[in-house]
């Protein structure tokens, strides 16, 4: 419900919004610009200033003083008036004063749009929608990261989502400040709240009518400090009728210009002060610094609009639509989809099409429908996400209590599927959670748990064979969620390595490819044939000719280094990882970026331990080709035998050289007592412990067998520090990226 | 150049004991191209001393602004009697505001001024932006204007 307001509103108003965010970004700068200019003196009374200015302006008609500190003056001498920004020191002039004429225009857009009325109300109702839009916002987010105190932590999802996320993390204080603020001044605009701007001192009826007295002598001017001062007019001369209008910050006066006695003073109420903080909390006059955080904050707007509208597109897109959706009762197979961002809908739509071609009959359903009417189908399938910090997605909210009260049906069985990022502590909790509740219920189990990371199409085939074998025919789940657009490449360098072994490996290096000949003049202006932006650690999707499903490969390369460059092992029967190895340089392939924040060394000074083996050096080498600032680098690299396989070995003798790796420990398990990785560094549990303790982090990139036994033995190796992987994980210091 | 043109029927004012005989006239003020948004304009009557008399038109709908008319606002005391009816929206910038308005015969040639304040948002406020004799010989005779008004005129 949260989610469809926030959705909703954000549409409605994504245009405006953009609008309004970018004109109050730029309006923003103003009063940080007016407040450099500015200094006021301090024990000034206005009577004394007042004097100064007319000295120099016999004609002045007016003095304001602006909420940053500026003090203006309109004048007339003879026919000519003017305003001029004066020194308050000295009463002489600084220069003509005029609001940039380019800040008047950006303020009558931001606050009516050229419109008028119409446009008025047009931007109070984006206020407001923008009010619901940032605070529904903020309670998703918390929820997305699971509180407060996890505010700060890495984001989940896809590009835009995490995008969007992050933007919004940044800004929705003060999109939400400027929001209220601005529905309220909105309000007061057309008068459904007051302004107490009405609350006028009552004019007197009669003044004492004498010889007038020069400003700089009246006893009520003196009685009032320039740091009060909001505008002073002064009366028309030769009409003895006429009195001063005082404005200061408590209230407004009349004084009368021959006894100078204060007359009819009336202290602002409530109501008015409140709306002169609340228009200070909009503008920023008078508090620049909020000002240019608002702004900053605003400037979030176009952002959070534009991926905001990508998220929900990608969501609408990967709506459910299940096509020949048997009834409940008759089915067969019963799937239960729990999906936050319905990209498990697309997973089950896979299977359920699948399982119909073999002959089933298929009801797909959200978890949270599931009941006693689904107790007829011989297979329940569970294929779930987890939402925030280990709680259940949107659609299965209800699905735990449910099944308390669905007595289970002996002739079926389940199974359940989950679907996460193994990079977060709570990877797939909630599909365990679910898969523990069926068992405690008493229903049959008939596969395990299975568990897949970031989607891959790899694990859900592996899967669907699984499932194939339980029902007893062959099923073939091919399917890969929408990817990026592809980047044509074409490969300039191949370094191989052990060659003569069965499954040898491949350094590849490729730039982007460069437009055929035939392309014409104006594609081969418009076409980009640069690197798209990556950094080391990153992923690269590549697809074989004749496939769907990518397969990916970390970068060992940032695009800075002017190269795309992967490490690839030909796997035995490996369609992707033959086709990528046996290409020649200036042959093309395509393939899309795949950011992989989480993978990166930490800002800072703190030591980075890289561990890894075979491949998985690729990007552990990139982390070190760019560690120019030459902070400490410990790489523990396992490999097959130093003779054949020494990947990067070259490079990494240069690194050491120079310093931008402090130490190499590498693990060869093909040659004479032969050790693994995870040895090496049992080995060297000090250095590891000292490392720790001094608030290092770790790197682990490899096969997922290998990360496993570097957890267990990083594991013992931090026993003594009474510290363990899971607790160094949930701060960010040990990150994986296995495969 | 657009101009505002408005009519406005004294009828309850008329009735007052004195002001017998009444005329139309026409009042036309063109503003000058400054920046910045509509102008709030009084258009009043006062006597030579300055002392008001009577409010003849006020362009500007929004009467929390009215307290910048500051003479006209002190004259006739923000008393909205003084203004019902007589009112139009504010002029903007280089336009001309063009109404007519009923006046009492007793007021011309009897030493009375026409006078008009004005102000506009993030400007200055101008009391008596135009002072001008009521007189048969005065009308049809352009003045101009101290604050933003450019040239005042009325026609009877």
């Amino acid at each position: 419900m949260l989610r469809q307001i926030h959705s909703l509103a954000g549409l409605i108003s994504a245009l405006l919004v953009m609008l309004i965010g970018l004109t109050g970004a730029v309006l923003s700068i103003n009063p940080a610009l007016e407040r450099l200019a500015i200094s006021v003196p301090a024990g000034v009374s206005v009577a004394e200033l007042a004097g100064r200015v007319v000295r120099h302006y016999p004609g002045a008609e007016q003095i304001q003083r602006t909420a940053s500190g500026t003090i203006i003056v309109y004048y007339s001498a003879g026919d000519v008036s003017g305003v001029d920004r004066v020194d308050p020191s000295s009463g002489m002039a600084i220069a003509p004063y005029a609001p940039p004429a380019y800040a008047r225009w950006f303020k009558e857009l931001h606050r009516s749009l050229f419109l008028d009325t119409p446009g008025s109300a047009a931007v109070g109702i984006t206020a407001l929608l923008m009010l619901l839009v940032s605070s529904s916002g903020l309670f998703l987010l918390l929820k997305r990261v699971g509180g407060w105190r996890q505010l700060a932590r890495p984001l989940h999802g896809n590009r835009s989502q995490r995008w969007h996320a992050a933007v919004a993390r940044f800004a929705v204080a003060g999109l939400l400040l400027s929001a209220v603020t601005g529905s309220y001044m909105s309000a007061a605009t057309f008068s459904f709240i007051s302004d107490g701007s009405q609350d006028e001192p009552d004019i007197p009826a009669t003044t004492s009518g004498g010889t007038p007295l020069p400003a700089a002598r009246l006893p009520a001017l003196l009685a009032t400090s320039l740091a009060d001062l909001r505008e002073l007019s002064f009366p028309l001369a030769g009409d003895s009728s006429a009195v001063y209008t005082l404005r200061i910050r408590q209230g407004d006066a009349y004084v009368d210009q021959s006894s100078g006695a204060l007359l009819a003073f009336r202290a602002h109420s409530n109501v008015r002060e409140s709306f002169e903080l609340i228009y200070q909390l909009h503008t920023g006059e008078g508090l620049w610094w909020l000002g240019l955080i608002l702004g900053l904050s605003a400037l979030g707007a176009p952002w959070l609009a534009v991926t905001g509208i990508a998220v929900w597109w990608q969501r609408q897109r990967a709506k459910p639509r299940i096509a020949n959706n048997s009834a409940p009762a008759s089915a067969d197979c019963v799937i239960l989809v729990g999906s936050e961002n319905n990209s498990t809908w697309g997973f089950a739509r896979a299977l359920h099409d699948a399982l119909r071609q073999a002959g089933q009959r298929v009801h797909t359903a959200p978890m949270n429908q599931f009941s006693s009417r689904h107790n007829a189908a011989r297979q329940l399938f569970i294929l779930t996400a987890t939402y925030g910090d280990g709680d259940a997605p949107a659609c299965a909210t209800h699905f735990l209590t449910n099944v308390a009260g669905i007595a289970p049906n002996q002739a079926a069985s389940y199974a359940v599927l989950g679907f996460g990022d193994r990079q977060f502590p709570t990877f797939c909790q909630f599909a365990q959670e679910v898969d523990a509740a069926m068992a405690a219920r008493g229903w049959r189990r008939s596969l395990e748990l299975a568990l897949i990371d970031r989607q891959s199409p790899q694990e859900f085939a592996r899967w669907g064979s699984q499932v194939g074998a339980l029902l007893g025919h062959e099923l073939v789940l091919d399917y890969a969620p929408a990817h990026p657009h592809t980047h044509a490449l074409q490969l300039r360098e191949r370094i191989a390595y052990g060659e003569e072994e069965h499954d040898p490996t491949v350094v590849l290096r490729f730039i982007a490819a460069p437009l055929p000949a035939s392309a014409g003049w104006l594609k081969s202006r418009l076409a980009r044939h640069r690197l798209p932006r990556f950094e080391a650690g990153d992923l690269a999707g590549v697809m074989a000719p004749g496939s769907s499903m990518p397969r990916f490969y970390s970068l060992a390369s940032g695009s800075g280094d002017g190269v795309l460059e992967i490490c690839v092992r030909k796997q035995p029967g490996g369609v992707c990882s033959s086709y990528l190895y046996h290409l020649l340089p200036g042959d093309r392939i395509e393939a899309f970026i795949q950011p992989n924040p989480q993978f990166r060394p930490a800002l800072g000074k703190a030591p980075v331990i890289l561990i890894g083996a075979g491949t998985g050096i690729g990007p552990l080498a990139g982390f070190i080709r760019n560690n120019t600032g030459q902070h400490p680098m410990y790489l523990y690299w396992g490999g097959r035998h130093p003779d054949s396989d020494f990947l990067y070995e070259p490079e990494l003798r240069n690194y050491l050289a120079d310093r931008r790796l402090t130490q190499l420990h590498t693990a060869f398990s093909r040659v004479t007592n032969g050790v693994h990785v995870q040895t090496r560094l049992m080995e060297d549990a000090d250095n590891m412990r000292r490392l720790i303790a001094d608030d290092g982090q770790v790197l682990v990139c490899g096969s997922r067998a290998m990360a496993a036994s570097v957890r267990q033995a990083m594991d013992q190796i931090l026993a003594p520090l009474k510290l363990d992987v899971a607790a160094l994980r949930e701060k960010g210091r040990y990150r994986e990226d296995v495969f | 150049m657009k101009n505002i043109t408005a009519c406005a029927c004294l009828a309850g004012a008329l009735a007052l004991p004195g002001f017998v005989q009444a005329r139309p006239v026409t009042l036309t003020a063109q503003l000058k191209n400054y920046a910045g948004n509509g102008a709030y304009l009084a258009v009043y009557v006062t006597d030579a001393a300055g002392k008001y008399k009577k409010t003849l038109w006020v362009a500007g709908k929004k009467t929390k602004y009215y307290k910048h008319l500051s003479d006209w606002a002190r004259g006739s005391g923000l008393n909205a009697g003084e203004f019902d009816g007589i009112s139009g929206a504010s002029v903007g910038s280089g336009k001309t505001l063009k109404v007519t308005v009923e006046l009492a015969d007793t007021l011309i040639d009897a030493g009375y001024e026409i006078r008009v304040d004005s102000a506009a948002e993030d400007g200055r406020d101008n009391p008596a932006d135009v002072r001008t004799p009521l007189s048969k010989q005065g009308a049809g005779k352009p003045v101009g204007g101290r604050g933003y008004v450019k040239s005042f005129i009325y026609d009877m």
